[in-house]
């Protein structure tokens, strides 16, 4: 019975969904108590973890399906801090378009409770549980703002696409299952016959599908469409949060049974890191709304950090590792400074709604170009050092036409963010925004953009932290 | 020694503009906002000669060494100097407070960001070179961007957008591969400590490969033809005082690259690549000083003399003689002086008539003499005039090219000619002939912010041309070792 401790953050986080329902249906008016509640469970649930990390040695549980070490501590605590900022500074959105309810806070909390599953899953039909678990709140998320059109749009392509993916990863789980007669990771490992050609469709069909829940080129088309129609504080969830546990499945799923078909799979990863590098840098240059802005951004974001899975070593996923975390620092402050364009109840979200801002609002502007340098690469910002880690671990296994390629792609890249800078800062002012934003946003912001500008002065602290992923 | 004085050199700047960016920017508070600038890069400058005055000229060991871990096992902080560093360092130190003054008139908009910029733009000058790690110094190195993009644009001309976007991708495009080579040295030798790298060397298969990342950075920041066209946009559509910082500094950050990393990490590949050096510098040399010859805008015409000037001191650096390299370095620090006057003097002029076409100009001799006579000063120092210290560095140049290739020596020898007459023409258009324009008539000369700023730039500039004794013993000891060392390893091979 000793086991059943090890998941009690799981455990917690379920029951609390189950008690919320309920409330929410027997008390009225509840979702400001829900959502308060909401914001409660997560914290307790990242402090459960985080104690786990400090005195628990990997182990995997029940009938080793599960298994719980330093990656997926760190992880579950990435993702659940993530998804508490998210809550914590969306309430003023959702209040502005009358979607304060209590389904939001309790979607999210499920959608969490399927990342930690699939972060902590050591067999491919608890790693698919987790997914669908996780998939079905997004669908639901993404078309929260019912009464538009484009969110029911943006939940309707996301479910389809999505449902399609899942067939693709679900064929591919059937495929490995029965040439290697198990689904377990650990067991896949011993059992599978290196000659099989049978096994390695199998493991592109994963491969696709997860690459589509990470958005990687050339299974991104649903992004940009889904993060423009979404509602922002969604957006900023979706960017994030979902990427981390399906990173954590790659992972594990690459490093544990399969590294020794490293040969075979990759190549996938070299090609779906330079097509999204790359893409992503492209396809944003054209875009006129900050969303889908963002969402080609987040390609090319995703592309640097399988660039570092790509690398077969351990050095690789713990640089990626460390490029999510930074990443994830740099979107937050990005999306807060999003959130923060508000005039009179209505949210802008064009890039040339951002014309001027620097003479309303100096300290929003400045925070915003210190992000925006930092996701455009330039020392001496966090989101130099993250691509530094990564190149650097790339080099490492002399895969110098990824580095290059990778590299070359952060100066396109640096185009379009220095055309929301050039935006904010040479051109003609419009009318300020509003300047009553929740302590929250506000907060959330100048610690991002704090810890984004002073990163290079504590790097260490970071990968020390990483370093004790150890999966190979 | 326990003191960290380049620490504090580099982050006093800082401290200055973090001070600045919590003050209001109100109109009344211009003054104050000003003078608490100046008296930060005042500081800093007195500082570094105080600097100067402890530095150890008979060493070419790398001295007020600073070595902290930075990131564990990864990379150090280290920062040092020698005889080659401390001319930058006081140059850039003595450049900084001379533009805070000259911002004056030019600067209406948003002066409290323009001064932060410029104090931000100091640390990241100052750092790259100290820095004594390959990453310490990318990352200054690449930094230095980030303000200059934005004095650029947002204090710029009408085509400022261009210039800026133009000034940013350039180097960004050239930086990323040095940082590749970056990390493949770290990958081959296991560091990045420059004073290590020198003792262990690289393996020469390598060189070639790492010597050409390192070159495409130092190139487009030189810059060296073909991709010296970011230079003259970014001159043009930039303010004075953002001009004076490009010309004066950013450039000679890519000088002091190629001595410091090219020819010492990579000494046989140097060997290798002097034939494409040569070539670019004297196409730089002779092909952009013709330009210079056609241009309308005194902006431009300056902008190409210093491309035509870096030509030069590329060709002093690779000629790997003692006079080469003392030249290269001596025409870097006057050139770093004079290009600096040039820019403030069109500045002035700019202020008043807001052109900088030579057409408009013409006869203002006797309108604003005291102008004339200053302007006259840098013209001959930029043409090299014996006396000035333009000439220093040219002559030891030329004589060291002599030395090594008569051919090359012959034409660079051309675009000595060929300067003095683009030089000579601008100041004949401009300050004799004429006087046409009527509205010229109305010019008020020189004020006294303005004059002392070019003073202070001219005593320098004719100090050292007739004695440059102090800067050749400070930087002597170093480039004989730095040669010897060099030397040493083509040998070894």
């Amino acid at each position: 019975m000793n086991s059943i401790e090890l998941i009690f953050p799981e455990i917690f986080i379920s029951l609390s969904i189950m008690f919320l329902l309920i409330l929410g249906v027997f008390k009225k008016d509840s979702s400001k108590i829900i959502h308060n509640i909401s914001l409660l469970v997560l914290l307790i649930t990242s402090v459960i973890t985080f104690n786990e990390t400090l005195s628990v040695k990997p182990t995997i549980l029940f009938n080793e399906s599960i298994v719980i070490d330093y990656l997926s501590s760190f992880m579950k605590i990435i993702t659940l801090l993530a998804a508490f900022v998210v809550l914590l500074i969306s309430s003023n959105y959702l209040r502005t378009f009358k979607i304060f309810k209590i389904e939001y806070p309790i979607l999210i909390l499920s959608s969490v409770l399927g990342m930690m599953i699939m972060i902590s899953s050591n067999d491919l039909i608890v790693f698919y549980m987790g997914l669908e678990l996780q998939s079905l709140a997004l669908y639901v998320l993404a078309t929260f703002n019912r009464d538009q059109l484009k969110s029911s749009e943006a939940g309707l392509k996301y479910f389809v696409l999505s449902a399609l993916s899942s067939g693709l990863l679900l064929y591919g789980c059937s495929l490995i299952y029965g040439f290697t007669g198990s689904t377990n990771f650990n067991v896949i490992s011993t059992q599978f016959d290196t000659n099989e050609y049978a096994l390695t469709f199998g493991i592109v069909f994963i491969l696709v599908g997860l690459a589509f829940k990470i958005s990687a080129v050339p299974f991104h088309m649903w992004a940009p469409d889904v993060y423009e129609g979404s509602p922002t504080s969604v957006t900023l969830f979706f960017t994030m949060v979902p990427k981390i546990a399906a990173l954590t499945v790659f992972i594990r799923f690459l490093y544990v049974p399969f590294l020794n078909l490293i040969d075979q799979w990759q190549m996938i990863l070299v090609f779906l890191s330079i097509a999204s590098m790359l893409f992503g840098a492209i396809a944003a240059i054209g875009q006129k709304n900050l969303k889908r802005l963002i969402a080609y951004s987040s390609i090319s974001h995703i592309g640097y950090a399988l660039a570092g899975l790509a690398t077969g070593s351990n050095d690789g996923i713990q640089s990626s590792v460390i490029y999510m975390t930074i990443y994830i620092i740099m979107n937050l402050g990005f999306f807060s400074c999003l959130l923060m364009m508000r005039r009179n109840n209505i949210y802008y979200e064009q890039i040339d709604d951002l014309s001027g801002l620097s003479k309303n609002h100096p300290l929003l502007s400045i925070s915003l170009l210190i992000i925006l340098f930092s996701l455009a690469g330039i020392p001496p910002l966090a989101g130099f050092f993250a691509k530094f880690y990564i190149f650097k671990s790339v080099i490492e296994q002399s895969m110098y036409f990824l580095a290059i390629v990778g590299l070359l792609s952060t100066v396109v890249a640096a185009f379009y963010y220095l055309r929301i800078i050039k935006i904010m800062y040479f051109d003609q002012e419009k009318d300020s925004y509003d300047k009553d934003h929740s302590l929250w946003l506000k907060l959330s912001l100048t610690v991002s953009t704090l810890l984004i500008l002073m990163y290079f002065i504590f790097p260490s602290e970071l990968i020390d932290a990483v370093s004790k992923i150890n999966i190979i | 020694m326990n003191f960290p004085i380049l620490s504090s050199l580099i982050l006093l700047p800082s401290i200055g503009a973090i001070f600045l960016f919590f003050t209001r920017s109100k109109s009344e508070n211009k003054i104050t906002i000003k003078y608490v600038a100046l008296f930060t890069s005042l500081v800093n400058f007195f500082l570094s000669i105080y600097l100067w005055f402890l530095f150890d000229q008979t060493t070419s060991a790398f001295q007020f060494v600073e070595d902290r871990v930075w990131i564990e096992g990864l990379i150090n902080y280290k920062v040092g100097i020698d005889g080659i560093s401390i001319l930058f360092i006081i140059l850039t130190t003595f450049i900084t407070p001379l533009c805070i003054i000259s911002v004056n008139n030019s600067i209406t908009k948003r002066l409290n960001e323009f001064l932060i910029a410029i104090l931000v733009m100091e640390t990241f000058m100052i750092g790259v070179f100290c820095s004594l790690d390959l990453v310490v110094f990318y990352l200054f190195f690449e930094a230095g961007l980030i303000p200059m993009f934005l004095i650029i644009g947002i204090w710029g001309g009408a085509r400022r957008v261009y210039s800026a976007f133009k000034f940013f991708l350039f180097t960004l495009l050239g930086s990323v591969l040095m940082l590749v080579a970056v990390i493949s040295i770290y990958w081959i030798t296991g560091t990045t400590d420059v004073v290590k790298l020198y003792e262990l060397g690289i393996d020469t298969k390598y060189q070639n490969l790492l010597w050409l990342a390192f070159f495409s950075s130092f190139a487009v920041k030189t810059p060296m033809w073909p991709v010296h066209t970011w230079l003259p946009d970014a001159h043009v559509e930039a303010p004075t005082a953002g001009s004076v910082l490009l010309a004066a500094i950013l450039l000679k950050m890519a000088g002091y690259g190629f001595i410091r990393f090219s020819l010492g990490l990579f000494p046989t590949a140097s060997e290798v690549f002097t034939p494409l050096i040569y070539t670019l510098s004297i196409i730089a040399i002779i092909f952009t000083s013709l330009i210079a010859l056609m241009q309308e805008d005194m902006k431009k015409l300056i902008a190409y003399s210093s491309v035509a000037h870096m030509g030069f001191v590329t060709l002093g650096i690779f000629t790997i003689q003692q006079q080469g390299l003392e030249g290269s370095i001596i025409q870097m620090i006057s050139h770093g002086l004079v290009s600096a006057a040039l820019f403030l003097c069109v500045g002035v002029v700019y202020d008043r008539m807001h052109s900088r076409l030579i057409a408009t100009y013409g006869g203002i001799v006797t309108i604003i003499p005291k102008y004339a006579i200053l302007f006259m000063v840098f013209t001959l120092a930029a043409l090299g005039l014996p006396g000035t210290s333009g000439f220093v560095g040219e002559f030891l140049i030329l004589m060291a090219a002599f030395k090594d290739n008569f051919l090359v020596a012959v034409l660079a020898s051309l675009g000595v000619i060929i300067g003095a007459a683009y030089m000579l023409w601008l100041y004949k258009r401009v300050i004799f002939g004429k006087l046409i324009n009527s509205e010229l008539k109305k010019m008020i000369d020189l004020n006294k912010s303005e004059a002392f700023t070019l003073t202070c730039l001219a005593i320098p500039t004719l100090y050292f041309g007739f004695y440059p004794e102090p800067l050749i013993n400070t930087i002597e000891v170093s480039i004989n070792d730095l040669i010897d060392t060099y030397n040493f390893s083509l040998a070894s091979k």
